[in-house]
């Protein structure tokens, strides 16, 4: 579970974050929506120590990351995969160099089960004819399933994804998500997912917090989107036609 | 300005204090070691080689032509070619080539993972981005002396040939000019030289592109720039050290 409280960050003269709390269950996919710029980027990498909240407390199933030591630091961050926005794979490695990297830092594992272990996480994430390849010789959608592969390697208790579907036609687009909740349920990991794809937050969003303007303007669950009344939200989520009509056919049924 | 030159210098100092935190793992450093070696090492023998040969030359060539008064020995051709090349041309000139070569490439390659986040991705998952990436090219430049040794022995070689071959001693009074008043001390000054410019070679750029900011444009800017200051600084250290060794 991680917890935030209160952060706020600025950049110079602009205030991105502007005080925002909020709770993160673990076991759950939790998803953070907002406009472009609105700070979801900023907001994720806050969390991960990236950038330093200027005020604010973020725990880790009660760690305080600000009163933790730098050593301490380092540990948690071994608990933690993170899934960049733009994937930011090692381009001086090979896929199956790339997903092995935590664990050849961090576990003691043999050359053989790390080998082992990439192996399954790649078949978990469905990449296929890639082992030998670089980041540079692979598609978009490939980088991003690496970037997973690479996250999850290491069982970790906190997953971080800054729009891992962004850029993926939709069919792989919602099988990506899938795989995420699915991972999220099966090793009870806390997972915090930035996306502004309407799928996605249809899909899984089990807790969806939407930031504008630099704040917390609403938090709940998918089935709660669909009946809030919160203008900022409807106007941000059902903005297309077809969003529109699926809410009105949602609530229509609900009745 | 002076201030902001002065927080910058606070902050190299305090990245190579940071580097020799909380090292990486030994059988992966070992790796990244080799790797910097084959980089930087031995990918710059070629041009350090090529360079010295021709540069060395030069040197002696001008010498022999520069020699008209007859009352001047011609020994002075191999004197003054060992003089110009042991003491400035292979520590300090090299050094400068190797601040545009290696430095271009180490700050490139650094800026290039701080712009795509590589390094972010790196400390995310709690390793010490800037042991994994600064120790390695600080352990791999202690093979730097080698590279000048080898350009001052090619340097000389150069000088010899040119003056032999083209006619202008001949070979045991060149020799003989190698061996006039050889100070070992000499040998020594130049290899401390070396010492530090390595140090200062693996540095700067590293620290140029890993406090990057920005996107591939700037990542070439951070080239230039890094190379403009490894330079200033090679030549201020070697002001300071010739003051304080030899005189
Ligand atoms: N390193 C930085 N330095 C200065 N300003 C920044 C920095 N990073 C982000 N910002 C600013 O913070 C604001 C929020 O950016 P952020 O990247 O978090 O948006 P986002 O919600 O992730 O957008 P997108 O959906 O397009 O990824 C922007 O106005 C941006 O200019
Ligand atoms: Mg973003």
């Amino acid at each position: 579970m991680i917890e935030v409280k209160n952060i706020i960050k600025k950049f110079g003269e602009q205030t991105v974050l502007k005080g925002v709390s909020t709770r993160f269950e673990a076991g759950m996919t939790n998803l953070i929506i907002g406009q472009s710029g609105s700070g979801k980027t900023v907001f994720l990498k806050s969390l991960l120590g990236i950038h330093t909240p200027d005020s604010g407390t973020i725990s880790f199933d009660g760690r305080i990351y600000s009163e933790l030591s730098n050593d301490e630091r380092r540990e948690l961050r071994t608990e933690i995969g993170m899934v960049f926005q733009g994937s930011a794979l090692f381009d001086s490695m090979t896929v199956e160099e790339n997903i092995g990297f935590p664990l050849k830092m961090f576990s003691n594992k043999s050359p053989k089960e790390i080998k082992e272990r990439v192996d399954f996480v790649i078949d978990r994430v469905h990449l296929v004819n890639a082992h030998q390849k670089r980041p540079s010789e692979i598609s978009g959608g490939m980088q991003k399933r690496v970037a997973i592969a690479r996250a999850i390697v290491n069982n970790p208790k906190y997953l971080f994804c800054d729009e891992p579907n962004s850029g993926l036609d939709p069919k792989t687009a919602i099988v990506i998500d899938n795989l995420i909740q699915e991972i999220t349920q099966e090793y009870n990991i806390t997972t915090v997912i930035n996306t502004h794809d309407m799928n996605s937050v249809m899909e899984i969003g089990e807790k969806i917090v939407f930031l504008k303007n630099g704040l917390l303007e609403w938090e709940g669950s998918n089935k709660e989107i669909f009946k809030t009344d919160n203008e900022a939200v409807t106007d941000f989520v059902y903005s297309s036609e077809l969003f529109k009509r699926v809410r009105k056919m949602y609530l229509e049924d609900d009745k | 300005m002076l201030i902001r030159y002065l927080s910058q210098i606070g902050k190299y100092f305090i990245m190579l204090k940071e580097i020799f935190n909380k090292p990486t793992k030994w059988s992966v450093m070992k790796q990244l070691i080799f790797k910097e070696v084959d980089d930087l090492i031995i990918g710059s023998l070629g041009i350090v080689a090529f360079i010295s040969f021709f540069v060395g030359g030069v040197v002696s060539i001008q010498t022999a032509l520069n020699l008209t008064n007859p009352l001047i020995p011609k020994e002075l051709i191999g004197f003054a070619t060992r003089q110009s090349i042991v003491l400035e041309f292979a520590p300090t000139f090299i050094s400068i080539i190797m601040a545009g070569k290696m430095g271009s490439f180490i700050t490139s390659s650094i800026g290039t993972m701080r712009v795509t986040e590589q390094i972010d991705a790196l400390e995310v998952m709690g390793v010490n981005s800037l042991n994994y990436l600064v120790f390695p090219k600080i352990i791999a430049l202690l093979l730097y002396p080698f590279v000048i040794g080898l350009s001052m022995f090619l340097g000389v070689l150069g000088g010899w040939m040119a003056a032999v071959y083209g006619g202008f001693t001949s070979s045991p009074e060149f020799i003989t000019g190698l061996q006039t008043e050889f100070i070992p001390f000499h040998i020594t000054y130049a290899f401390i030289k070396t010492a530090v410019f390595a140090i200062l070679l693996a540095t700067i750029p590293s620290f140029h592109g890993y406090y990057m900011k920005g996107g591939a444009l700037e990542v070439g800017q951070a080239s230039t720039v890094s190379f403009v200051w490894t330079s200033v600084v090679i030549i201020l250290m070697n002001f300071i050290l010739t003051q304080l060794l030899l005189s």
